[in-house]
């Protein structure tokens, strides 16, 4: 009873907390800019409004290009079933589940970029070129930094990688942990299009790595694309907040509201990153993700004596 | 009479005799051109005038000497319809060619970018210089753009229509990877046949269409006309509303420098002086608006004068209100100057070379930023500027940061100007009545808007009415730089570059 009520629960916040998040990152910079800015949920009014719009769907284009937006919120969500919240384990759970996770994304990302290539506009290809570019250096970072937690763990399971056996590792290995910690929020901006990676609020599409990819999307297809990114967003803050604070010790009642605090507190601090960093120069990005996964491998380095 | 070349000479806003035009023979003329721009003078302008009493098709060019502040006049006759251009071996006057030939169908022989500027039909029914079925309307952006040709190049085109609001334009990019190797901009849409519109004038929309030549710069083009045709009337301005012209037009520098310094901050996805520069841009603006009523200055520059006056019981409230906003302004601009990640951007994107600056004419902040101190009211000042100097702002480097900076720059001088002026307002009238042009007589007028030199030419014909009046807006000239410094940049720096020369296309499709 109690893994369902828990398993129900994680379901639950996985499907409606998203959004939530990018309405805080949106009146954090609202903030800053000395603006009133929109309301935290406006993200899930948007979404509303863009499942009652119709669809334009070009005739040059095949069933791919409808699929792009399914498969990308389809593989996001069964992403989810498998990292652990708010509590030790995600409903989902086996060893070896971290490959199912890192290949889920990229089974979506494959997706989105095959629907944007089968517009056969120049935007959508020169997007999806920089997209898959940009996410053959985040991976390995990815995968770095769970080596570093396989090692820690010696296990490679999620649940128990982010478990609370962390915090004895944050005592022992804490150099480690704070390289991945650094790496993982590097690729956290990366996979998610935020600056000063991608810019998600410009309307400039020559600049766009994410946003060309999905121009031609409109309506319910795009609010899947929205949600999709919302919760990869989520899942991505997930990761990077087990990291930081270990769970599943405590009390369920405890761990779940310090949990989603936490998630709102990544939502502020990529507002800030945000608000005070410029865009890095499109050449400069791959510079950037090569030390991503250079931290997160010297983090491997430390501990492999 | 006769200076430089053979050519006539005049000085900004001071009428001449068309009749003391001289009229070379074409070889000279082509000479004259030539040899002026190789010395390191400008060709301000150069256009095609049928006049009626005589046969073919006079064209004029007006050479600028900046170190005389002299313009010198001549013109040649085309009884042909073909000629040999003169753009292999003086490029600034590229545009100006193809404008002639759009216009009267004349082809010069030999112009290595012989495309429509404007897609109109030939103001010549039946000549036509690519030899276009008469009466065919031209469809805009249909022509032969360049090609590379090669594996993995491909060819990206932006534009008639824009994802944010602003005018349309076709670009095309010729890519490798993300690499631009050449930049083809196609204008024209917007063109509305305002030149044409002023012929037979002044009329009573004649004042409008010069504030709408270019809705960003109405203060410069009405300034540039309003000192054309009170050259062809004769007769002085008062100290007072030569002073209000200079402080509309500094306002409408501050407005525009303002807002483009939050535009490229917003490119670069720097939130704190993109927001900031947004609403200052308003306060500027709402000043003009404080000035005469209208945001943009429209009213407020007119023949013999000005529409509206700075009383002084308003005078310390303008002040107030521009100090507020200079203060806001200097935190906005050195947030955006102290950031690195922003400098990261600015720096060696988009660099034009201070060669190609001068072989292709470029005016305004986007020549100044090259290193070349060209400014109208330093070179040919008018106005409240022969009695004011503002110093030159440049800087040397011609990459976005150069163009940005030299915005700042002018920002600070503006201020102090309109500062020092309105502690010490002249008296005098607002605005004298304007006796009628003089026939037959030719004035050349410049100013400089905020985005560089306007220059605006007044013909007029035997019954004292316009019967050519040619408008250069300062973007005829850059759009060719743009396309320059785009040349081997990444294509995602394209929007970047754009916005930091942010030209304007209605002043060019006219």
């Amino acid at each position: 009873m109690e893994a369902f009520v828990i398993g129900a629960l994680h379901m639950l916040t996985a499907i409606v907390f998203p959004p939530l998040m990018l309405g805080v990152i949106g009146k954090t910079k609202a903030v800053f800019a000395g603006r009133v800015g929109p309301p935290v949920m406006q993200p899930y009014r948007d979404l509303i409004k863009l499942c009652r719009k119709g669809s334009v769907i070009s005739e040059t284009t095949t069933w791919v290009f409808q699929a792009g937006p399914v498969v990308g919120l389809a593989t996001v969500l069964t992403a989810l079933l498998l990292i652990p919240l708010g509590s030790s384990f995600a409903p989902v759970s086996f060893t070896g589940d971290l490959i199912l996770l890192a290949y889920l994304l990229g089974l979506g990302r494959f997706f989105t970029a095959v629907a944007a290539l089968d517009t056969g506009s120049a935007f959508e290809g020169m997007g999806a070129a920089r997209e898959v570019t940009f996410a053959c250096l985040a991976e390995p970072a990815l995968f770095l930094g769970l080596l570093v937690l396989a090692k820690l763990s010696g296990s490679l399971q999620l649940g128990v990688m982010l478990g609370d056996s962390l915090t004895t590792h944050w005592a022992t290995a804490g150099a480690s942990l704070a390289l991945v910690l650094l790496s993982w929020f590097i690729v956290l901006l990366v996979e998610n299009c935020r600056v000063p990676f991608d810019d998600p609020n410009t309307h400039l599409e020559l600049t766009m790595i994410h946003e060309v990819m999905v121009l031609d999307h409109s309506g319910p297809a795009f609010a899947m694309i929205l949600y999709g990114a919302s919760l990869k967003l989520f899942a991505f803050s997930a990761l990077v907040l087990r990291l930081m604070l270990p769970m599943g010790g405590g009390p369920a009642w405890l761990d779940w509201p310090i949990f989603l605090g936490g998630l709102l507190l990544v939502a502020v601090v990529i507002g800030v990153v945000e608000s005070t960093m410029a865009r890095l120069k499109l050449t400069h990005v791959p510079t950037l993700l090569v030390a991503a996964c250079l931290l997160s491998a010297f983090g491997l380095v430390l501990i492999a004596r | 009479m006769n200076g430089k070349f053979g050519f006539a000479h005049t000085r900004n806003g001071i009428a001449l005799p068309a009749r003391d035009v001289p009229e070379l023979p074409l070889p000279d003329f082509r000479h004259a051109v030539i040899e002026a721009a190789a010395n390191g003078d400008r060709v301000a302008a150069l256009f095609g005038h049928v006049n009626p009493a005589a046969s073919g098709l006079e064209v004029y060019a007006i050479i600028s000497d900046s170190l005389n502040a002299r313009l010198h006049v001549g013109k040649a006759r085309l009884e042909s319809d073909r000629y040999p251009a003169l753009t292999p071996d003086c490029p600034q006057v590229h545009l100006f060619e193809r404008e002639l030939a759009e216009q009267y169908g004349v082809r010069p022989e030999g112009h290595p970018w012989f495309k429509p500027v404007r897609f109109h039909a030939s103001y010549r029914p039946g000549q036509d210089a690519w030899s276009r079925p008469e009466g065919s309307a031209p469809v805009v952006g249909v022509t032969d753009f360049y090609r590379v040709e090669g594996e993995q190049i491909h060819e990206v085109a932006v534009g008639p229509v824009h994802a944010g609001i602003i005018e349309p334009g076709h670009f095309r990019f010729q890519c490798h990877g993300e690499q631009v190797y050449h930049l083809e901009i196609s204008l024209g849409y917007q063109h509305r046949g305002a030149e044409r519109s002023l012929a037979g004038g002044p009329h009573r929309r004649t004042i409008h269409t010069l504030e709408t030549v270019a809705g960003d710069t109405s203060v410069g083009h009405t300034t540039a006309y309003c000192l054309a045709v009170e050259a062809l009337a004769g007769g002085h301005l008062s100290a007072r509303a030569e002073v209000l012209r200079g402080v509309a037009l500094e306002l409408e520098r501050l407005a525009n420098h303002t807002g483009d310094l939050g535009a490229l901050a917003g490119d670069v996805a720097f939130l704190p002086t993109a927001a900031y520069c947004g609403r200052l841009r308003g306060d500027f603006l709402n000043l003009t608006a404080f000035l005469c009523g209208s945001r943009f200055g429209r009213g407020l520059v007119r023949p013999g004068g000005v529409g509206f006056d700075l009383e002084e019981g308003r005078q310390a409230q303008f002040l107030e209100r521009l100090e507020a906003a200079e203060r806001d302004v200097t935190v906005a601009a050195e947030l955006l100057w102290d950031s690195a990640s922003v400098q990261a951007r600015f720096e060696g994107t988009g660099t034009v070379s201070p060669k190609d600056c001068l072989e292709l004419g470029l005016v305004g902040p986007a020549a100044r930023a090259c290193g070349v101190e060209c400014d109208v009211r330093q070179d040919f000042p008018w106005g409240v500027f022969r009695f004011v100097q503002i110093p030159v702002s440049s800087w040397d480097t011609g990459d976005v940061f150069s163009r940005a900076y030299v915005r700042w720059l002018e920002i600070q001088r503006s201020v102090e100007f309109i500062r020092a002026q309105l502690q010490s307002l002249p008296g005098g009238s607002l605005r004298r009545a304007l006796g009628p042009l003089r026939a037959g007589h030719l004035a050349v007028s410049l100013v400089e808007g905020w985005r560089g030199e306007i220059c605006h030419v007044a013909l007029t014909d035997e019954q004292g009415r316009i019967a050519r009046y040619k408008i250069v807006d300062p973007s005829f000239h850059n759009w060719s730089g743009l396309a320059m410094a785009l040349r081997n940049q990444q294509i995602s720096d394209f929007p970047l570059c754009n916005k930091s020369f942010n030209l304007s296309y209605c002043g060019f499709d006219l």
